[in-house]
């Protein structure tokens, strides 16, 4: 009986052949902390009797959530962060380095087959790279930091096999909502999903990480996909090292299979308050914005500030609105002005932000009044999630987003391009 | 375990955001200040209206969205007793049992705002006093049933210094 590739990297990291529903206690390869998980884990570390982490090279923290820390309260809990990490003698990435879900991928850690726990839910973004990563709490996270194992209840998988080609101005983010709105935000619970097919083969390396992001948003632990030549050449960028590709059996069994012809679809946005309220852009557009944020674990990627750059250059964002950039890590920001995007984001009337996660969970760095509406290229729009709850927030491509910033109101991005 | 309270209901797909907001939950680790604004932003009256004791009802899928444990943390501060839903997210899931708050997987159709209902853990029942009926409640997972037995997973570490589920 054939494997899935989420039952093949448990089966690799537990010792024996793991099947969907099993429990199984798994090695763990990375184990990854966050702002807002980190200070409760080191509570729970010390409440577990917690001596050293299991392994100094393969442990991390990100200061990334509300970084640089805006009030008293932030600070301290950075400050906890930055002593345990000292104490215990392992890497921290402070702030201004970037989002963790684009700095572990980019510290080579990571890849084809590797396992991965993060106390984010995002984590599952590194599915991208065929790597099974997931989301856990900070108890959770401080046994990972002591033990360097994992339990999990190993899940059926879905698989979502993409045909076709993405029309001109249509993105991976577009289609990651559209599967989304489909399957809706409870579609894949308990379950890994697999992106398969033409249309995920086409992708950047960069777009496919949107597409792996966002697979919790259908309730999924893990979005994987295959590796190919895009995946290896991205990774060498990084690191020398090897990673052996993990593919599913031709007899593999899947408790779902669903099947999309991706080459009429148009630009997506998902609707307040809930990222399953999923329609295409023409059905809300001329809905007057006043900020539009470009940036985040979702799309904050050289790709995207590219795609926005294309459609801003020369021209100037929309006096009504305030367009805030949040580049995912230092090296995107680097390569972002070497490269004049940045010059032609600032030029054209944006905000850049620190590096980081920017606006997106409502702490700092552009949180909406009252009856405003906001445009983003994130992955959650729920009430509040920017620190407002009587403000609406539309999620869309970084195309979208660019061309609504211009107009002033949602707008179909195909008109740019 | 038995517990006994009231009935708060609340519909389907209830994120963590709702549960903590991410406005509150980056400035402290006193979950008995972030108790003071639990669901907040789909109620901003819940936490002078809970009575100790008392539960939170959701529809499916329960908890989505953020890791953040302050959620079950912040539910568990405000003296809620237990969670019932007919379906969680996995990561609310482990984290509700990790940190000792029970989540309770029924079909909560059969519960309304302000009933008055009694939860026996052990036997694996509702009883809905308001309504006089009984509800059976999805077991848990044995792996969970030892996390819990052990006192959540950082009693489980200090008694073992692991994972042990042999």
């Amino acid at each position: 009986m054939g494997q899935t590739i989420i039952e093949k990297i448990l089966s690799s990291h537990c010792g024996q052949t793991a099947r969907a529903n099993e429990i199984v206690v798994a090695r763990v390869d990375y184990v990854m902390g966050q702002d807002g998980t980190a200070p409760l884990a080191i509570n729970a570390f010390n409440d577990m009797n917690g001596k050293e982490v299991f392994d100094h090279e393969k442990v991390a923290f990100v200061i990334d959530h509300s970084a640089p820390s805006p009030n008293e309260g932030v600070s301290a809990l950075h400050k906890l962060m930055r002593e345990f990490v000292r104490e215990k003698m392992f890497r921290l990435y402070d702030i201004g380095e970037g989002v963790c879900h684009q700095l572990i991928p980019e510290s080579g850690e990571v890849g084809p087959g590797s396992l991965v726990i993060g106390a984010d839910s995002h984590t599952c973004t590194y599915g991208a790279l065929n790597a099974f990563s997931t989301g856990v709490g900070s108890t959770d996270l401080a046994g990972g930091l002591i033990s360097g194992q994992m339990w999990f209840k190993v899940p059926e998988t879905f698989k979502f096999v993409c045909n076709g080609t993405l029309p001109p101005g249509v993105f991976s983010k577009d289609l990651i909502l559209y599967l989304i709105g489909d399957v809706t935000a409870d579609g894949a619970t308990y379950m890994a999903a697999e992106y398969v097919g033409e249309a995920i083969a086409a992708l950047s390396q960069e777009a496919r990480f949107t597409i792996a992001n966002m697979a919790i948003e259908m309730g999924a632990k893990a979005g994987l996909m295959e590796a190919d030549d895009k995946t290896y050449d991205w990774l060498r960028r990084f690191t020398k090292r090897e990673f052996t590709q993990v593919v599913a059996d031709g007899d593999a069994i899947y408790a779902k299979v669903r099947e999309y012809d991706v080459s009429k679809l148009e630009p997506q946005v998902a609707k307040p308050h809930k990222v399953d309220n999923v329609a295409p852009v023409g059905d809300v557009a001329g809905k007057p914005i006043q900020q539009a944020l470009l940036g985040t674990c979702t799309n904050g990627r050289l790709e995207d500030l590219r795609i926005a750059a294309g459609i801003l250059a020369n021209r100037k964002v929309h006096p009504d609105v305030r367009m805030i950039v949040a580049p995912a890590s230092r090296r995107i920001f680097l390569d972002a002005m070497a490269e004049g995007i940045i010059q032609t984001l600032v030029e054209s009337g944006a905000a850049i932000v620190t590096p980081g996660c920017g606006p997106c969970v409502g702490t700092h760095n552009g949180v909406p009044s009252d009856g405003e509406t906001v445009i983003s290229t994130a992955n959650r729009n729920f009430k509040g999630r920017m620190g407002n709850s009587n403000a609406e927030i539309f999620l869309a491509s970084p195309a979208t987003v660019a061309a609504s910033a211009l107009t002033g109101k949602i707008t179909d991005p195909r008109e740019f391009i | 375990m038995e517990f006994s309270g009231k009935a708060h209901k609340f519909g389907n797909d209830v994120n963590t955001d709702y549960i903590i907001s991410g406005k509150y939950k980056f400035k402290t680790l006193d979950m008995k200040e972030l108790a003071k604004h639990v669901m907040e932003d789909l109620d901003p009256d819940f936490y002078e209206k809970v009575s100790s004791g008392d539960f939170i009802v959701g529809g499916s899928n329960f908890g989505c969205g953020s890791s953040r444990e302050q959620a079950p943390l912040a539910i568990k501060y405000a003296d809620v007793s237990a969670v019932l839903a007919k379906s969680f997210a996995r990561i609310f899931y482990r984290n509700a049992i990790n940190t000792g708050l029970p989540v309770v997987e029924c079909d909560t159709d059969q519960i309304d705002q302000g009933d008055e209902i009694v939860v026996d853990l052990a036997a694996g029942v509702i009883n809905n006093k308001t309504k006089g009926n009984t509800i059976p409640i999805k077991p848990l997972p044995a792996v969970m049933i030892k996390i819990l037995n052990d006192g959540g997973l950082a009693a489980h570490f200090r008694k073992f210094g692991g994972f042990n589920f042999g």
